[in-house]
């Protein structure tokens, strides 16, 4: 029986926009075990983000349930959230957000400072070798592609060892070559590692090649055909 | 990496605001430190001016003691007369020291500058005078050979002007009176370069001045005796005791209102230069918000945000004040120049005067402002909610 890692019952995030409540994620029930592989899917509006940002502990909940590794986070004051992301969980987003100060290693380094964690270069290189980016470690961002970027990205989650892996629409900006190799590194570190990852994606080609995939809209869980994707 | 090196590396992304403000610091520290370096530079001067004096009290004929004090550190006595007995009266008083007689007498000489005329300022003095300046040497000649010899000692500005050596002979202008030239002081520094000495006796008699002095410098066994010496001397009338103390303060007092008044320009300076850095700062902090945010998402806690922006301000503001330390080294000389040109009375010797002291100070005092000017900022970035951050950056 594999262990649960997320856990969410009628989970629910309202905004208040003037006097109108915007449901952005509406009861939400699901279940993330460890070392899935699932695809969230949806049209623009539809709440993956949101969702996204409440399983990685970046945004509190307004109602119902929601336990990461155990921990009830709704109980958890939002200050204090950061101790749980800390080193646990890895984010990777559409834009990238490399700092652009920094070399491709530094911006990974400093994800191990924020983390606490050592900063070993030997273990580092491995890492960006492992993504594809042996040769680049010591350009800035300003100086690589959109798919190297995001192998950065990718190394700068990965470095603190996290428990689970949370990417954005990861391939938002890449062209279909890039976006299937960022993939296929998501397919290789979730079999040979067995990290847990939630991807984001409008992308039906890249979607379906989870392990799972959750279709929302209007933020609700659907099945696949009320999605409106198919 | 670690907090300082994302700090120094995020200075370097916008080169020319980060120059700009870290000039602008600079340059209030600069006219800080110029105030400082000038203010030290003044007293020590002035003190050495005054030391140089050989002695802490001068009794002078009635007169306004700014007058008297102006133009005792011009050479002077203040010109204005008293009757030698007073000197008979005081010498033997057990608490002073040394003491010497001083007539101060000025010619008009038509021939000086060229033709365009100047005064030339004598001195009729005693033995005493160089018992008071141990440190007074000959560069040529020796002291008179007697105490009323139609002959001149010349200090060495004065014997430099007026070409002369020991052995020539010199014209009092208006008086008709040729002296013989006995001796050349070497230069000390002081207004004494610019007198020309003759023996007391001689000067009553050339100036017609008999049993006239214009002052009477004394040096005491301690100067903690200096105000019951003064009391004692309050009863003898016609003279006025000027202890170097006070004339130190009145002179301090002269300068210390524009001191004032300068001090509140270099305070100016700093706080336009502090709005300037908070400015650039949290200009910086906002173009940064999903940088921000994407740091707190990956573990980054408050302390390490508001840390970040923290080291960002102070190390723009220790730069500042590096740089402004060195704008006021090598502005002193023209910072020197100008004030020697501006003030009534300024010491000889360097009025500019670094020490470590300063240095350390200012360099404390732009790190303490660079403490003050990132708090806002700091607490701004670290206040970000990492979601918001992120959203609003994208």
């Amino acid at each position: 029986m594999k262990k649960t890692v997320i856990k969410a019952s009628g989970l629910t995030k309202v905004y208040i926009r003037g006097t109108e409540e915007v449901y952005a994620v509406n009861g939400i029930d699901l279940e993330i075990h460890d070392g899935d592989f699932i695809a969230l899917m949806g049209p623009s509006g539809s709440g993956k983000t949101t969702l996204l940002d409440l399983i990685g502990c970046l945004d509190s909940i307004s109602s119902g349930s929601l336990e990461v590794f155990g921990k009830d986070v709704s109980k958890i004051k939002e200050n204090r959230l950061v101790g749980l992301r800390r080193g646990h969980i890895g984010f990777i987003f559409q834009d990238f957000l490399l700092i652009p100060s920094l070399t491709a290693l530094e911006n990974v380094e400093l994800s191990l400072y924020f983390a606490r964690q050592p900063q070993d270069r030997k273990r580092l290189t491995r890492l960006f070798e492992k993504v594809g980016l042996g040769h680049r470690i010591d350009h800035l961002p300003k100086e690589m592609s959109g798919g190297e970027r995001q192998r950065v990205a990718i190394a700068r989650a990965l470095a603190v060892s996290p428990k689970f892996l949370i990417a954005d629409e990861p391939t938002g900006n890449l062209d279909t070559r890039s976006s299937q190799e960022i993939l296929d590194i998501f397919k290789k570190i979730n079999k040979d590692e067995g990290l847990t990852i939630i991807l984001a994606t409008h992308n039906p080609r890249l979607g379906s090649q989870a392990d799972r995939i959750v279709y929302l809209k209007d933020g609700k869980v659907v099945s696949k055909e009320e999605s409106s994707l198919y | 990496m670690n907090i300082v090196s994302v700090a120094l590396k995020n200075l370097t992304r916008k080169k020319v605001r980060t120059i700009l403000t870290i000039g602008g610091v600079a340059i209030a520290i600069a006219v800080l430190v110029s105030l400082w370096e000038f203010d030290t530079g003044y007293q020590r001067s002035l003190n050495a001016d005054i030391d140089k004096m050989g002695y802490q009290v001068l009794v002078t004929a009635k007169g306004c003691p700014y007058e008297a004090a102006t133009l005792m550190l011009q050479g002077g006595g203040g010109l204005r007369y008293m009757d030698e007995t007073v000197y008979q009266k005081i010498v033997s008083d057990p608490r002073i020291d040394k003491i010497t007689p001083q007539l101060v007498a000025t010619a008009y000489d038509p021939a000086r500058q060229a033709g365009r005329g100047g005064v030339s300022l004598y001195m009729g003095i005693d033995r005493s005078y160089l018992a008071l300046k141990p440190w007074t040497k000959y560069k040529l000649g020796k002291w008179f050979s007697s105490e009323d010899a139609n002959e001149v000692i010349m200090g060495y500005e004065a014997a430099e002007y007026e070409q002369r050596a020991p052995g020539d002979k010199i014209l009092i202008s208006g008086r008709n009176e040729v002296l013989t030239v006995v001796g050349i002081f070497e230069r000390n520094g002081t207004q004494d370069d610019g007198i020309i000495f003759m023996p007391l006796k001689t000067t009553q008699k050339i100036f017609e001045l008999p049993g006239k002095l214009t002052g009477i410098g004394i040096k005491l066994k301690d100067m903690r005796q200096l105000s019951k010496f003064e009391e004692d001397l309050y009863n003898v009338p016609g003279i006025q005791i000027i202890s170097l103390a006070q004339v130190k303060g009145t002179i301090l007092n002269l300068i210390s209102s524009a001191k004032a008044m300068t001090n509140s320009v270099a305070m100016i300076a700093i706080i336009i230069a502090l709005i300037g850095v908070v400015n650039t700062i949290l200009m910086s902090v906002f173009e940064r918000t999903s940088e921000i945010g994407v740091m707190k998402a990956i573990g980054a806690s408050r302390l390490d945000i508001f840390k970040i922006i923290w080291v960002e301000t102070t190390l723009i503001c220790v730069f500042g004040g590096l740089l402004g330390n060195v704008i006021a080294l090598l502005g002193g000389k023209a910072i020197e120049y100008v004030i020697k040109t501006v003030l009534p009375y300024a010491p000889k010797g360097h009025l500019i005067v670094i020490t470590p002291h300063i240095v350390l100070h200012s360099f404390f005092g732009a790190v303490i402002m660079g403490f003050i000017a990132g708090l806002y900022p700091a607490f701004r970035a670290s206040s970000m909610k990492p979601i918001e951050a992120i959203r609003k950056g994208e």
